[in-house]
């Protein structure tokens, strides 16, 4: 177990958390303000994984270009949603909105299962196989990109929150909704606002994904699976709490299938959920209720 | 009118009616022994993996099922329907979809690739007292249960495995190589730990082989990225990885093991499936040249194997046989085994198709090795293993020197881009 074996692993743990950070991080936007949690959330990432495809097979798109065109449909998408579906259960009881997101997300696996198939696809970008090499230390070149674009997504929609107009006011719904509609704010609007963000975040991720796993249409209930870790880990609603879940995940799983058994890995970050439920049950950079 | 008042007449249409009515009722309960005595045509269930991770590999086994009605209509005058269901690579669904075949009438089941969920079917199977053939899965354990209606004709984890470093040795004579130590990578499933287990018991005792095993790495086959797996095995130094995979993980780990720069003198696989799978040489192109696959095969020269190929292109003309001639190949025999049985029992009560089975004598057959003949245990034995090399974008046998139609290559060159 030499350092240069611990630092490539951390590193590509690393790299590969912060894709999963970005993909959690439409989660919490959505939870955060809505307060709704989308069960859908890891089949629309795999839409988008499968847009990012169909642009590479059509249209010769790399996916860190589609990730333009796949995250403005995505944002029309959800918005849509919000607005037509999701908005009338929000005063509904809580599993109710289970069931409607659940729902959702099963029509979505079928049709997906129906349209493409039950075959894995993938884009084979020319750098798909490239890595930089620094001293003993390799980094993958998509995987890096990745990461990249998961960074400067999540530095735009912070900035998109704190700087303009519109994510101010979507603040001030999720701090008080009472209030934000006493000062004459278009909640139901800002809502649907708000899952149209969300679900531009999770294409954005779904777009980058594609270029570190292949996409099955079964792909979506894991990767909801890992969302809601990630962001129970963060905090529920906390943006930077999801970036940060994103991260201990993706490098706390690399650690374990390093230092333990690589079969396993995957159950250090449910055993990193329960150490978070019982020690800080709101994540941790939630906030008490 | 009788003296009593009783009309003669009535009292004999009575009788007639009751002799009748007893005459119906008789040739009722004889009727399903008549029906099954006379049944002619034979209904085989095919459980497959059609979708999942090992979606492919079922399909390209379902292509031969798919052939096998109208090859064996020629061959034996049998008339063959298939039921076939997917078993979504997911062992319940397996043992749920085995039980609907039974009750919607399925006479024999075939199948269903993974050792998992022929363990589970072989239950469903024993239980229902239904024949069940396995086409392929290596799990010794499934044959070793004393089920009497459970039949395996392919070979176990321990013969692929012993057949698998006999190759390697031979394949490291014909090359001049002496590779002194390997890194194990293998699945972590039913298959992956038998393979282990024979890998454990038989390597020790290979003292032909000049290397030995350094490092040990197992994972999870429906893993999406395998990068601490290929560092571990990169560390560990090893002249050449032996690999034990499935299809869509050995795509992911090749492709790994490019991007980590890892050139190890070969990757040689003592027996699973994946490398040779057309799949694997469309997603990778040239980065699937020269992985070696120990595996049971097919006989190119067998004159079965000319009628199956003839068959195999006529129903996918944009296809090759050779990219699947393994999984078409044992798919194929096992519906020709139940519906040789079949002709044979001329009938399709299952105890009776049953135990033909068990005195199935089959020589003309498509893969290599002995004869198919059951031995007490319902297994197959003497079924032969070729090296298989991927050369030119094509699976090619290359050891035994019989039945080689390429010469290979060993330590494989590094990839350049």
């Amino acid at each position: 177990m030499t350092p240069d074996l611990i630092a490539n692993v951390v590193i590509a743990g690393l790299l590969t958390g912060l894709v999963y950070g970005l993909m959690a991080l439409g989660l919490s936007v959505i939870f955060g303000v809505v307060r709704v949690v989308n069960f859908a959330h890891g089949e629309m990432m795999t839409i988008a994984m499968y847009a990012a495809v169909i642009l590479f097979a059509a249209l010769g798109f790399d996916p860190l270009l589609a990730v333009v065109p796949v995250a403005a449909a995505f944002f029309g998408f959800g918005y849509a949603l919000q607005s037509a579906l999701i908005n009338p259960f929000i005063t509904r009881p809580e599993h109710s909105q289970f069931m409607l997101l659940v729902a959702v997300a099963l029509i979505m696996v079928n049709a997906l299962l129906m349209i493409f198939g039950p075959d894995a696809r993938s884009v084979q970008v020319d750098y798909q196989l490239e890595s930089y090499a620094i001293g003993p230390i390799l980094i993958d070149k998509a995987r890096l990109l990745a990461a990249g674009m998961a960074v400067a997504t999540s530095a735009a929609l912070f900035a998109f929150f704190r700087l303009s107009l519109v994510g101010k006011a979507i603040r001030a719904c999720a701090d008080n909704h009472l209030g934000a509609q006493v000062v004459g704010l278009n909640v139901k609007r800002l809502y649907a606002l708000t899952f149209g963000v969300g679900s531009a975040c999770v294409a954005v991720a779904g777009c980058m994904m594609i270029l570190l796993v292949d996409v099955t249409p079964v792909l979506g209930p894991a990767y909801t699976l890992l969302a809601f870790v990630i962001v129970i880990v963060g905090g529920l609603g906390s943006m930077p709490g999801a970036l940060l879940g994103g991260v201990l995940i993706g490098v706390s799983e690399a650690l374990a299938g390093l230092l333990i058994v690589p079969s396993a890995k995957s159950m250090f970050s449910f055993a990193l959920l329960i150490l978070v439920l019982l020690f800080r049950p709101q994540g941790l950079l939630g906030k008490r209720t | 009118m009788n003296n009593n008042g009783s009309n003669p007449l009535s009292s004999s249409r009575r009788r007639v009616v009751q002799a009748a009515g007893a005459a119906v009722a008789l040739s009722t309960l004889g009727f399903p022994a008549i029906v099954r005595a006379q049944a002619t045509r034979l209904k085989v269930g095919v459980l497959l993996p059609r979708s999942g991770f090992q979606g492919f590999i079922g399909q390209s086994c379902q292509k031969g099922a798919d052939l096998a009605p109208s090859v064996i209509k020629e061959m034996l005058g049998v008339d063959v329907e298939l039921m076939n269901a997917d078993t979504e690579t997911n062992i319940d669904v397996a043992r749920t979809r085995a039980e609907r075949l039974i009750q919607e009438g399925a006479n024999v089941l075939v199948g269903p690739f993974d050792s998992g969920a022929a363990a589970a079917i072989a239950q469903v199977a024993e239980q229902r007292g239904v024949p069940f053939v396995i086409n392929i899965a290596a799990a010794p354990q499934i044959t070793e249960q004393g089920y009497k209606y459970v039949f395996r004709n392919f070979q176990t984890a321990i013969d692929i495995v012993r057949n698998g470093l006999v190759l390697i040795g031979d394949l490291f004579q014909a090359t001049n190589t002496v590779p002194r130590t390997a890194v194990y990578m293998h699945v972590n499933d039913t298959f992956g730990q038998a393979m282990t287990k024979g890998i454990g018991a038989l390597l020790p005792r290979q003292t032909q082989l000049p290397f030995k095993v350094v490092d040990t790495i197992s994972y999870d086959p429906a893993a999406k990225d395998l990068t601490v797996e290929v560092s571990k095995a990169k560390a560990s130094n090893a002249d050449f990885l032996l690999l034990v995979c499935r299809l869509q993980d050995s795509i992911i780990l090749r492709r790994e093991m490019v991007k980590q720069r890892w050139n190890p003198m070969g990757v040689i696989s003592p027996g699973s499936p994946g490398m040779y799978e057309e799949q694997f040489f469309k997603t990778l192109g040239k980065l699937s040249e020269y992985c070696v696959s120990n595996v049971p095969w097919y006989d190119p020269n067998a004159p079965l194997t000319k009628v199956v190929e003839k068959a195999f292109l006529k129903q996918n003309p944009k296809d090759k046989l050779v990219f699947h001639g393994l999984n078409v190949g044992f798919t194929f025999e096992a519906i020709l085994i139940a519906a040789d049985a079949f002709r044979r029992a001329k009938s399709t009560d299952p105890k009776v198709l049953a135990e033909a089975i068990r005195q199935t004598d089959i020589k003309s057959k498509m893969t290599l090795g002995a004869p198919i003949k059951f031995n007490a245990k319902g297994q197959v034995e003497g079924i032969g293993s070729a090296c298989v090399q991927n050369l030119n974008l094509l699976p090619a046998v290359v050891l035994p020197a019989g039945a080689a139609t390429a010469k290979p290559v060993f330590p494989m060159p590094g990839y350049k881009a």
